[in-house]
């Protein structure tokens, strides 16, 4: 057909080029092209904002007018669009392809949950305007914390937390109300596998406890014997992630439960990794008394470059009293909005936020949940934990699984021995994933285990793609193995920019374009 | 379900090549007791159709700013956000994407936070900027347990001009982390009462301008007085628009800047997902909480964005990090820097004198209105007024007129005693026909 359409009579059949591919005389690439800072390109004069004239300011804010230059440029709607596809090209995105970063959840976004968030009904209404005028927006809210409750089996659900480690804040406070509201303010003491993630002993530290580590066991739990010698009267609360960061689920985790509350201490739950059991385990019948949920995981919502996200809380009876403001009530006339811990919610240890934490996210996971539905669910868990059991297995010839016997959950956790002695490491091997098209895994985390790759592939990955997946890293694998050395140290070689210097990036700092 | 590719027959052969003869096999290490066969008690499947109109019917139940006249602010502004804004931050590039572990393929990401840093920095006049926080009130928060790392002292004073919502969330966080937070008596003009009562063991001094009454305040003589006595001044602006016509924060002496940006880019959405700004001295960024983009080369010498200074963060530095911070506020902060791109200077000094005209419209319209005394001396576009009944039952009865006429006072601060307070914004959304029907219908309620 498209020699047919040569009216000019142009040859059509391309010619194969000899030789090294020169280099083209801008810099550009083809599709990809380069692009300056907004500094560079925009005009000081210049705006992409038709606006009438405005008249001057009132005499009173004389003294306390910006007189001198902002120093910000402005572009016109076509340069506008132009400078953000351009930029948008150089990223790598879930739309594009596969994208395994362990524990982080990169799974499909549903549009629908885009044009559902920007309902006017939802996206143009103000946090304080009256709760007579919200009453959908406070029935949304309350249909998503019923979910929430009803997947955990918790009794309740703290809605503010604006992001996972907002959540883990959350919990930690409400734990230390409770410590406190019960004489039991001295226990000063958290305790954390080495295996956590990095905000669980920050969180704890920011509210003033001393963290101490759980050691692990060979097969990469929990180790019981350690846990039980540490707790004692001056622990607080653990903090466990179950299925932990080695993707595997704590076999033992009834009996951590009730090893913690048997010393008088709480059970946090990170929950960043429950999309491997939702719809299939409720936390709440594993002992647990807080666990945040990351909307931006388990339930969906974009995760937009990194963030926004949202980080609900679900606690166990002992701790919703201490939950903080503002939350929903049901009464006759509908809802109500309890929005300051005056006369009964006395207990309450106070506010995460302005407002009522990340509305625009609650639309969309509810629109995520409603559209799974309960059996729905059910199998998101059950698929993303068959697809990265199927991504171990079809590697575990090829490379070395962390912990080979048994089944892992939601990711494929891997260490770097099967590169000893090829001069690979795992840094070069995930850089030459990117020149094979896929974002690399996440790398050296958990900390337990050396050169770590975690391979999370999500439910949203078809057969298809994970044969291709699997495919280049088993190609990669073979490469690293037969001395391909350079393929891996100078990756990537087909990405928007080669390796960067992050030394000189922390060394001299430049974090703002200035005129030179 | 329409977002799970597998078949059953894709299920059954990648089953047999794990070497399972069933699903249930994989979830072995799942206690007995905690195992569930069926569904949880919820509704099943849904198609698009079925949700899009559970969710209508919801959204339908509320009544969206732009059908009335609406005059709310309080720390969240209505403002018009370009067509072009929403259609690019929903580019599958930056919507689908994560954090910037990968720079290489995450340039656009990095060089949009690197463009929005130094924006923020020429915002509100300080020298750098993070790649901003959740929001302004968190981001007040993290400034004040900022300033007890670098001073070394733990007393924070809080004017009462502060938005009673940063101030909760700045005594909740702050006080986890053993600061004492003094929070001074609500007043319309009070930032200078922070004066008073700083003392050699006070790490920061917190005002707001304009504050949460919408008075504008100079503060280069608290800041001189904070200096003097070795404290820190963080400044708080809950309406970033207002500094295309008022002085920034760093004109005036401001150690650290926080700003709420929802105003830029970003629309209502009943309270978030917002952008908190976050800018300070050059000299402080070390101890500065959250993420931080910066300029580098790559291994061919070109120029590239990078994630930086993360030795300060908790993925390395775990209980030894200046925040628990993970995530920024990323799409958000993209559509703050979208829009302030398309504004450039020109049109941000223009929409920020187009506020002030309409509020000082407003301000004419209201001040006739019998029951109705102005109370805020020097506005940018919001102010407080007394009224001769309750405020809450006021904006009640507006809201029956269909007017949604401000924030009571007393919805922020229940215990301030200040119950006849309103405060009322107007943008440049807000339209002459709207203040007249405010003005009418505020005529009716007081009568």
């Amino acid at each position: 057909m498209s020699s047919s359409m040569n009216t000019v009579g142009r040859p059509t059949a391309p010619v194969a080029t000899a030789g090294d591919i020169p280099p083209t005389l801008t810099g550009a690439r083809g599709l990809l092209q380069d692009e300056a800072l907004i500094f560079e390109l925009g005009g000081w004069n210049k705006t992409g904002v038709d606006l009438p004239p405005a008249e001057r300011p009132a005499d009173d804010l004389a003294g306390l007018l910006r007189a001198e230059p902002i120093g910000l440029p402005g572009l016109s709607e076509p340069e506008a669009v132009r400078h953000y596809v351009r930029l948008s090209q150089k990223n790598h995105a879930i739309d594009l392809a596969l994208y395994p970063l362990g524990s982080c959840t990169m799974k499909h976004n549903p549009r629908l949950n885009e044009k559902m968030a920007r309902l006017a009904g939802f996206s143009d209404i103000h946090p304080l305007q009256p709760v007579s005028t919200v009453q959908g927006a406070l029935a949304l809210i309350d249909r998503l914390a019923h979910w929430l409750k009803t997947l955990t089996g918790m009794p309740a659900v703290a809605m503010t937390p604006k992001a996972g480690a907002h959540g883990e804040l959350c919990g930690l406070l409400a734990i230390k109300a409770a410590h406190e509201a019960g004489g039991q303010g001295h226990r000063k003491t958290v305790l954390c596998p080495t295996s956590a993630h990095g905000t669980n002993p920050a969180t704890a530290a920011f509210v003033g406890y001393s963290v101490v580590e759980i050691a692990q066991t060979d097969d990469g739990r929990v180790d019981l014997a350690d846990l039980a010698s540490k707790l004692g009267p001056d622990v607080a609360a653990i903090m466990v992630t179950n299925p932990n960061t080695c993707g595997l689920f704590e076999r033992d985790i009834v009996e951590i439960a009730r090893l913690t509350h048997e010393a008088g201490a709480y059970f946090y739950c990170d929950g960043a990794n429950f999309n491997a059991i939702v719809g299939r385990v409720r936390p709440g019948d594993l002992g647990v008394d807080a666990m945040h949920i990351n909307l931006h995981k388990t339930f969906s919502t974009p995760h937009g470059g990194g963030g926004p996200g949202a980080g609900p809380v679900v606690l166990s009876a002992a701790l919703a009293p201490f939950a903080p403001a503002p939350w929903i009530t049901h009464h006759a006339d509908g809802f109500h909005l309890v929005e300051e811990a005056v006369g009964e919610a006395t207990q309450a240890f106070g506010r995460m936020s302005a407002f009522h934490g990340q509305m625009g996210m609650f639309v969309r996971a509810y629109a995520y949940m409603r559209s799974h539905g309960a059996d729905g669910l059910r199998q998101v868990a059950e698929d993303a934990v068959l697809n990265a059991n199927y991504i171990k297995a079809s590697l575990a010839d090829v490379m070395s699984p962390a912990f080979p016997d048994g089944p892992c959950m939601h990711e494929a956790l891997f260490d770097d021995s099967w590169l000893e002695g090829t001069g690979v490491t795992t840094l070069d091997f995930a850089k030459a994933m990117i020149d094979e098209g896929f974002h690399p895994m996440t790398m050296y985390f958990p900390l337990v285990v050396h050169g770590a790759m975690l391979i999370e592939p999500t439910e949203t990955e078809s057969k298809q793609e994970l044969d291709r997946f699997v495919h280049a890293l088993r190609l990669l694998a073979g490469a690293a193995k037969a001395g391909e050395v350079d393929r891996f140290k100078g990756a990537p070689f087909h990405a928007p920019l080669r390796r960067l210097d992050e030394t000189l990036a922390a060394r001299k700092p430049k974090l703002r374009w200035r005129a030179a | 379900m329409r977002y799970l590719p597998l078949t059953p027959d894709d299920r059954a052969q990648m089953l047999g090549v794990i070497g399972v003869d069933s699903i249930d096999a994989l979830f072995v290490d799942v206690p007995a007791s905690a195992r569930r066969e069926g569904f949880v008690e919820l509704p099943h499947v849904a198609g698009e159709l079925e949700v899009e109109r559970e969710l209508a019917g919801l959204a339908a139940r509320n009544v969206a700013a732009g059908s009335v006249p609406f005059f709310c602010g309080a720390g969240a502004y209505r403002h018009h956000v370009p067509a072009t804004v929403d259609h690019l931050i929903q580019r599958s590039e930056f919507l689908t994407s994560y954090t910037p572990y990968q720079p290489e393929i995450a340039q656009g990401t990095l060089q949009v936070l690197f463009e929005f840093q130094t924006q923020v920095a020429a915002l509100t006049g300080m020298d750098v900027a993070n790649a901003s926080l959740y929001d302004g009130s968190t981001a007040c928060a993290e400034a004040v347990m900022m300033t007890k790392r670098v001073t070394k002292r733990s007393r924070a004073v809080l004017s009462g001009g502060v938005h009673p919502h940063y101030v909760a969330t700045t005594e909740t966080l702050a006080r986890a982390e053993g600061m004492d937070v003094v929070h001074l008596p609500a007043a319309v003009d009070a930032e200078d009462a922070v004066i008073a009562a700083i003392d050699a063991g006070t790490a920061c001094v917190v005002v707001q301008t304009p504050n949460v009454f919408g008075t504008a305040t100079d503060v280069t003589k608290i800041a001189e007085a904070a200096h003097a006595a070795g404290a820190l001044l963080i400044v708080v602006t809950t309406e970033a628009v207002s500094l295309g016509l008022l002085k920034s924060p760093g004109e005036m002496g401001a150690d650290i800047a926080v700003a709420e940006g929802q105003s830029i880019g970003n629309a209502l959405n009943y309270g978030g997902p917002y952008v908190g700004l976050f800018a300070c001295r050059e000299k402080l960024v070390r101890q500065a909480p959250g993420r931080l983009c910066g300029e580098t080369v790559d291994a061919d010498g070109r120029r590239g964005f990078v994630l930086t200074l993360s030795t300060r963060e908790q993925h390395i530095r775990r209980d030894k990090a200046t925040s628990n911070i993970c995530t920024n506020s990323g799409l958000c902060a993209l559509a703050f820097s979208i829009h302030m791109s398309l504004l450039g200077e020109v049109g941000l000094r223009r929409l920020a004198a187009l506020n002030h005209q309409r509020a000082r419209e407003l301000k004419a319209a209201l001040e006739g209105v019998k029951g109705v005394e102005i109370l805020t001396p020097r506005f940018f576009n919001e102010f407080a007024v007394k009224l001769t009944k309750p405020a809450a039952r006021v904006v009640e009865d507006l809201a029956f007129k269909g007017v949604l006429g401000g924030v009571p006072f007393s919805r922020l601060a229940p215990g301030a005693g200040m119950d006849d307070v309103l405060l009322v914004a107007a943008t440049e959304t807000v339209t002459g026909e709207d203040i007249a029907a405010f003005q009418a219908a505020l005529t009716e309620v007081m009568a």
